[in-house]
């Protein structure tokens, strides 16, 4: 039986029959999701982070489990914008997806780029620009971890692409002033946030007593990152709480997902639990409906940042 | 377009049928149904370890080492597992009747002739596991298969009784010499290969192994067909940790990923002096 809660959801203009979505990076292009559910039936499959050349990523090890989570060090390895036009999004869109595209890049141009290649492109429910890759070769080229930096890269995403379709800036929880990042981003032209990207992080073989990662950092993800993802959007729902938020971070249970909508989510991405549990985003779904309806939620529209109500009464 | 990624793969809560130990492994027998009949030799099995409130977050990848379809059980599927990181020791703690929550079956699998040939199976350590059920299958197909099998030590050599009457002839190799010959599975490989007309090699076993039998017959008419071991967070491939640099045919290199592309992958493929490293820009 389907419970009485109108599970859609928003992103700017976007919208979205249930806030669970694919996280990027973590749902490949779908198809290797798709023998285990129907990609329709969830809210939106956020793409791999795509640039505008194919790329080959980072070295091996690329992985490393860790207490609750684990660490990756992909490096965007993808086929690149034009292969990815061509063959992965008329598969989604063939598939009755609702697809949010995901671009990276190494520079302020390529961003640029890639935004003009989409622009070109129908069918697409939002651009996510990730600006906070941790692994790259460079760490300065972590777009994200700079407010100036941050603001040019999402303005000549803006420029580009006009105004139509929704820009979700995806934010890295490594600075130290959050809140003001996502000010800036939004001021240049950015239509929602996403948060949390991985956290920078590192293990050493204690065989080799080196770094295990073949690109010796790597994006820290799973469980042990859901209270830094909740902290990060209660912080910016806080700050500007007219901006959606996409929220990610470790979300492998309804409860989780739940966590993250009260402290200021309109949709919530599910990343690692996927690796460990292909239908994890049907489960939550269905446990995140449950949860709604045992607290009397009659939509999750007004669950979205209710932790906050002190505040703001 | 149809979707072929993971084709056959279920996920589905099983039954531990028996574990018992044998040597340095533990021989883990599942009820696993009806999948049974889409489970291939090289196939592998990805399964969540440590119960609900683990800490370990990523399921396991375990070659299939043969499944069997009794009237009695219904579908079984065998591994042979060492207990060597949490997440394998934990699964061999799992006793008779215990639920486990598994993926299968995954990768890619051994390339059956058409033909009757000459086969040589080379396992290293608990590689040697899925080569038993390769051998059933290549002997029913009228393929002489004759077997190497080499490890560090003797207890961990996977040899078991039934498995040994599925082959033509089985020689052992252990590096301190306490269990058949001293040395490595590698040494007299291309002599073997000469004398007894070998087509195809099937391997399975440490990353070294493989390249070094993709080395001996890189200058013979040999097929490699070998079981790559990559880690893998997901074993589904959305994760991309497990990638190989495999040459593609017009001479540039892709990083595959070994749990869609591989686990069974050519040899001569395989650019084995890449591995751990990133190739060259895309031409």
């Amino acid at each position: 039986m389907t419970l009485p809660v109108d599970m859609s959801t928003t992103l700017a203009n976007a919208w979205f029959p249930t806030p669970i979505f694919t996280a990027s990076g973590c749902a490949s292009s779908g198809k290797e999701l798709s023998q285990f559910f129907s990609l329709k039936d969830v809210g939106a499959i956020v793409t791999k982070s795509v640039m505008t050349k194919p790329r080959h990523g980072r070295p091996t090890p690329r992985m490393a489990e860790t207490p609750s989570g684990m660490l990756n060090s992909i490096g965007l390895q993808g086929p690149g914008i034009d292969a990815f036009l061509a063959n992965d999004l008329p598969w989604l869109l063939e598939q009755k997806a609702r697809v949010v595209v995901s671009i990276a890049g190494e520079t302020i141009e390529e961003y640029s780029t890639l935004a003009r290649k989409i622009r070109s492109a129908s069918g697409i429910s939002a651009l996510e620009v990730n600006i906070s890759c941790p692994n790259v070769e460079n760490r300065g080229l972590v777009f994200a971890c700079d407010p100036d930096a941050s603001r040019r890269v999402i303005d000549g995403v803006r420029k580009t692409i006009g105004g139509e379709l929704p820009i979700i800036a995806k934010l890295s929880p490594d600075v130290t002033n959050l809140p003001e990042i996502a000010k800036g981003v939004v001021d240049a032209g950015a239509d929602a946030l996403a948060l949390i990207n991985t956290v920078l992080g590192m293990v050493i073989n204690l065989e080799t007593m080196k770094p295990h990662l073949g690109g010796k950092t790597g994006g820290l993800s799973g469980p042990a990152i859901k209270p830094i993802a909740v902290r990060a959007i209660y912080q910016v729902h806080a700050a500007l709480p007219q901006v959606p938020i996409l929220g990610m971070g470790g979300v492998s249970s309804g409860r989780d997902a739940l966590e993250l909508i009260l402290a200021g989510a309109s949709a919530i991405s599910v990343g690692t639990a996927s690796f460990g549990n292909p239908t994890a985003l049907i489960t939550i779904q269905n446990e995140l409906r449950e949860l709604l309806v045992a607290r009397g939620f009659a939509t999750v529209q007004q669950a979205i940042g209710y932790a906050h109500r002190e505040e703001t009464q | 377009m149809m979707n072929t990624i993971n084709k056959n793969a279920v996920q589905q809560v099983a039954t531990v049928h028996s574990n018992k130990r044998v040597g340095a492994y533990h021989q883990i027998l599942i009820n696993v149904g009806e999948i049974v009949k889409s489970c291939r030799p090289g196939n592998f099995v990805a399964i969540s370890v440590g119960g609900d409130s683990s800490r370990m977050i990523l399921r396991r990848a375990f070659a299939i080492s043969r499944v069997s379809d009794n009237s009695q059980y219904g579908g079984t599927m065998e591994l042979i597992v060492a207990p060597h990181g949490s997440g394998s020791k934990w699964l061999c703690a799992q006793a008779e009747g215990s639920e486990i929550d598994i993926v299968a079956p995954l990768g890619t699998s051994f390339g059956i002739p058409t033909e009757p040939i000459n086969a040589l199976l080379v396992g290293g350590g608990y590689g040697s596991a899925p080569l038993f059920g390769l051998a059933d299958v290549l002997k029913s197909r009228g393929c002489k298969v004759d077997m190497l099998l080499g490890a560090s030590i003797g207890s961990k050599i996977y040899a078991p009784m039934e498995g040994k009457r599925s082959v033509n002839s089985l020689k052992i190799y252990t590096e301190d010499g306490s269990m058949g010959e001293k040395g490595r599975v590698t040494e007299s490989l291309l002599e073997i290969i000469t004398n007894r007309g070998i087509d195809v090699i099937y391997s399975c076993g440490p990353m070294g192994m493989l390249r070094a039998i993709t080395e001996l017959v890189a200058n013979t008419e040999v097929i490699h067909q070998c079981s790559v071991e990559e880690s893998m967070a997901c074993g589904i491939g959305i994760c991309m940790t497990c990638v190989l640099p495999v040459r593609n045919e017009d001479g540039s290199t892709s990083m595959l990923r070994s749990c869609i592309d591989g686990p069974v992958m050519d040899g001569s493929h395989v650019q084995w002096d890449l591995v751990g490293r990133i190739p060259e820009a895309h031409p």
